[in-house]
């Protein structure tokens, strides 16, 4: 029962991450995964996100709001039951170029919460899940909730 | 100077990202500003409304990756395809105040560059030039056949 709405809340959460989010939206950004502490989001291909004109590479931009809007799914979808999160700091490492054409997954795990700050590990993959495109690990600020 | 702005035009016509965001530089000699414009599509937290951190974030590196184009690697450009570009190698993104829903600045320097690799210092601003909203260091990987 309380399992139910924990993952009530996750989802609601999760959904209003890719559907409440303007910016989200306008990268067509969807939900693949919610639980505690985590979120899987995909981004599919489109020619307007492109950096590299000449090889059709997603920039490395979007791939960073990608990892950022996971980021901050997975805070709020940890247990301790946020009310609100920003960035504090992201880093980024970007391993190779995404495959043109095809859609990215990020994968964030909200490993560790203290009363006030959330660190958060993301990873981003094309097809090829043996070599990520992208890591970036960051703090995120934690308002309310039950850690707090 | 004058084929480091052709280049500095070409990467903002040519590179379809840098249209999605609006993206424009303001070129005073050979001093850089990034413009970012707002726009309603670049927010993140809708009530109230605040600038998305990934924006923040690309604005961040597209204005880096100018600097670095034009204080390096654009001065021999012809004016054919795409000019020499430097790789994001990593970017840390400080997020110092919330970004506002309107125009945002954004000013690179270039701490180190070698042959090879280049390290980058950005900062941004929307009002007020001493209140960054945010800043970010990032590395970059320079194009071997850069003249």
């Amino acid at each position: 029962m309380a399992d139910d709405m924990a993952q009530d809340r996750r989802t609601r959460i999760g959904r209003a991450f890719v559907g409440g989010i303007p910016h989200a939206r306008a990268l067509n950004l969807s939900l693949v995964e919610i639980g505690p502490g985590r979120a899987v989001i995909e981004m599919p291909f489109d020619a307007a996100l492109v950096g590299d004109p000449e090889a059709g590479v997603i920039h490395g931009g979007a791939v960073f709001t990608l990892m950022d809007t996971s980021a901050g799914a997975a805070v709020m979808a940890h247990d301790s039951a946020p009310d609100g999160t920003a960035t504090l700091d992201l880093r980024i490492d970007y391993m190779r170029s995404a495959r043109p054409g095809q859609a990215l997954r990020a994968v964030a795990e909200c490993y560790h919460v203290t009363r006030s700050v959330a660190f958060v590990r993301v990873e981003t993959r094309d097809g090829d899940d043996a070599r990520p495109v992208a890591v970036a690990t960051g703090a995120f600020t934690l308002m309310g909730g039950a850690g707090s | 100077m004058s084929g480091a702005v052709a280049a500095l035009e070409a990467y903002r016509s040519r590179v379809p990202y840098l249209g999605f965001l609006g993206v424009r530089f303001d070129l005073h000699g050979s001093s850089l500003t990034g413009v970012l414009p707002h726009r309603d599509t670049a927010i993140g937290n809708p009530v109230p409304p605040r600038l998305h951190g990934g924006v923040t974030a690309a604005f961040l590196e597209i204005t880096s990756v100018a600097e670095l184009g034009l204080a390096l690697l654009w001065a021999g450009y012809d004016g054919a395809g795409m000019p020499p570009m430097p790789k994001t190698i990593d970017l840390t993104v400080d997020y110092l105040r919330p970004g506002l829903p309107q125009e945002a600045y954004a000013i690179a320097r270039v701490d180190r560059s070698g042959r090879r690799y280049a390290s980058v210092h950005v900062e941004a601003w929307q009002e007020d030039r001493s209140r960054l909203f945010a800043q970010a260091t990032g590395h970059f990987l320079m194009p071997s056949a850069h003249g």
